[in-house]
């Protein structure tokens, strides 16, 4: 699988990261065949700490998902930051992950945002499988 | 007929495509059920491997969370619609739980009955030694509270309290025994958790819970765990837990009734939603005035601890939206549903009180009087003490002494020659006394005999004095050889 970002979001994305810094970011991510043309922030609503968690509450997922018929686009996933820690999903992103979603990781350390990965999970659950990222 | 079952984004690929699944049943988890017949592959998506809901899974009947309504038990008419609405979550690891303290092969051994409980396990049990608990009393319920919580491996547990054991304690105050008796409550306590379980720390706090230090005392817990006797302390550790954040695992209990509730969560309603006005004060005796039977602490103490460990782990339906009232004597549990007030005062939408008041005011407890008349013996012309009354019947005089408890307390101690009539029924049986006589009214610690004094005023006795202290001064100062209580 691969996930291409058209211009412009993979640049809003590390912005979104850095203007949250040292708190968790997300954001919702639209597109289709896997080419994501636009994204969209979203308050990350959390309260187990900002820091380390970030939560997308149902009735903003509600929304996220009717705006993506008002864009004549598919909800493609999700992205968020993880301040001073790696690009690399952890078993509580893995626990509350869902199918078919692509998830955008991205490190921010000190206040600079650095690798950006994007991530699936499994089938089974079992474990998330990354997946080629590109950007225009 | 049908119901319609909205599907979200990420599991269509396994509907078909279809946004929206037609299903047949009569409850929420029918329709649930019947939707991962037809389509397995949702299963794993949505249940965990014990079969529980995910808690990241939303389920909405119409626009309402089925967490709020009987959950999958919530019955469905027809036209109901049922929406899967995702929560998205996820963040960094080092979380709460992945920097928890570790735990040492004794504690794997002590705490191995939990360890091996799906909800608990190791992941849990680490939890619960990063929490803790400010116990809020150490006295008949916050004595099971803490003793529980300390045996179930809560990390820390402070308690608030600045009483000293005695022995009308020992009937229900656990923490407490017979050598205890004379002790500080807080060293007393110490001695026992400790003794129970090593690995608590038990910060104690001698001081009255007040406006001034109570957000002060709050912040370096998890849960408030509401142990008091009395509603000005009931009223302010509610405000602060709402103006703190920090849920409050309430418990009361009066004669051989108790009440449970968890208060002040995010959303959740607070004992003002349920109370926004304290009683009348007097309108509700004490625990000293009316009673208790002593094992009804431990239950409604232990219910709160039950909820302080659910609060903390996430577990299980905590008692958050419902008040519990427990009868002993009948043994029956009823439950009350209870919602957060839009208008609440302090946790509605446009809150009055933002920081903590004088809680003593609001709830119509006056200061006594600075500046009462005194006569010469330096109390007031309607106060007597317990050695002037024991100097008039020494001299030969006659006070009517009213004695205004209950029967079954005059069983217990009286003064000599002093006549019952208990105050609720005093208002058709003031008649019975002397108008040419002075009246000295009596209760047990001079609250109730106060009243008594403000009725026969007002209906035109002129000659009357409350005993200052009750009975329980006349024991101390006068006749130890009679009983306390």
């Amino acid at each position: 699988m691969a996930l291409h970002l058209e211009g412009g979001v993979n640049e809003s994305i590390r912005q979104h990261g850095v203007e949250t810094y040292p708190n968790e970011c997300c954001g919702a991510l639209y597109g289709r065949d896997g080419v994501v043309s636009a994204m969209f922030a979203l308050p990350n609503t959390t309260e187990e700490g900002p820091r380390r968690r970030f939560l997308v509450r149902p009735q903003d997922y509600r929304e996220a998902e009717a705006r993506a018929s008002a864009l004549g686009a598919e909800l493609l996933g999700f992205y968020h930051s993880h301040p001073d820690h790696p690009a690399r999903p952890s078993q509580y992103d893995l626990d509350h992950a869902w199918p078919f979603f692509s998830y955008i990781i991205v490190s921010v350390r000190g206040g600079v945002p650095e690798d950006m990965t994007s991530w699936r999970l499994l089938e089974d659950r079992s474990a998330f499988d990354q997946e080629d990222l590109t950007h225009a | 007929m049908p119901n319609k079952i909205h599907i979200p984004t990420p599991l269509r690929p396994f509907t078909d495509k279809q946004d929206a699944v037609e299903v047949n049943g009569a409850t929420v988890g029918e329709l649930l059920a019947d939707l991962t017949t037809r389509h397995a592959g949702l299963r794993k998506h949505l249940y965990t491997d014990e079969g529980r809901l995910r808690n990241f899974v939303n389920v909405y009947l119409n626009d309402e969370d089925i967490r709020y309504l009987q959950r999958e038990q919530t019955p469905v008419k027809a036209g109901d619609t049922l929406s899967i609405v995702p929560s998205v979550a996820g963040g960094a690891p080092a979380s709460a739980v992945d920097t928890a303290p570790a735990l040492s092969s004794e504690e794997i051994k002590r705490y191995s009955r939990h360890l091996i409980l799906p909800e608990i396990g190791m992941e849990g049990q680490r939890k619960l030694k990063a929490s803790s608990v400010l116990c809020i009393g150490a006295g008949g319920l916050g004595s099971p509270a803490a003793m529980y919580l300390a045996a179930a491996g809560i990390g820390r547990i402070g308690i608030v309290d600045f009483d000293v054991v005695d022995f009308s304690n020992l009937q229900r105050q656990l923490l407490h025994g017979t050598p205890d008796v004379g002790r500080s409550k807080l060293a007393s306590a110490k001695d026992k958790i400790n003794a129970l379980n090593p690995h608590v720390q038990v910060d104690t706090y001698e001081v009255a819970l007040s406006s001034e230090n109570a957000l002060d005392l709050f912040a370096p817990y998890d849960v408030i765990l509401d142990g008091t006797d009395n509603f000005p302390t009931r009223y302010l550790v509610n405000d602060a837990c709402v103006l703190s954040g920090k849920p409050n695992a309430y418990g009361s209990i009066f004669r051989f009734e108790g009440q449970a509730s968890v208060f002040a969560t995010k959303g959740g309603p607070c004992y003002r939603c349920l109370y926004p006005e304290p009683p009348p004060p007097g309108l509700v005796p004490s625990c000293a005035e009316g009673g208790v039977l002593g094992v009804l602490p431990g239950i409604i103490g232990v219910i709160q601890a039950t909820e302080t460990i659910k609060v903390m782990l996430g577990i299980g339906e905590p008692l958050i939206g419902r008040f519990l009232i427990y009868d002993a004597l009948n043994m029956k549990f009823r439950e009350l549903r209870l919602r957060r007030d839009p208008e609440c005062p302090v946790c509605g939408d446009n809150p009055t009180v933002t920081k903590l008041i004088d809680y003593e005011q609001f709830c119509g407890i006056r200061p006594e009087p600075a500046a009462a008349p005194t006569t010469g013996g330096g109390v007031s012309d309607w106060e007597i003490t317990v050695q002037e009354l024991k100097q008039k019947l020494d001299a030969g005089e006659t006070p009517f002494i009213l004695d205004v408890r209950e029967p079954n307390e005059y069983q217990i101690n009286r003064i000599p020659g002093s006549v019952l009539i208990p105050l609720g029924e005093l208002p058709r049986r003031y008649q019975e006394l002397p108008k040419d006589r002075e009246i000295v009214s009596q209760c047990k610690m001079g609250g109730r005999s106060a009243k008594a004094m403000d009725f026969l005023k007002s209906v035109g006795f002129t000659s009357v004095k409350n005993l200052k202290g009750g009975i329980l001064e006349w024991v101390d100062k006068i006749d130890p050889s009679q009983p306390k209580y």
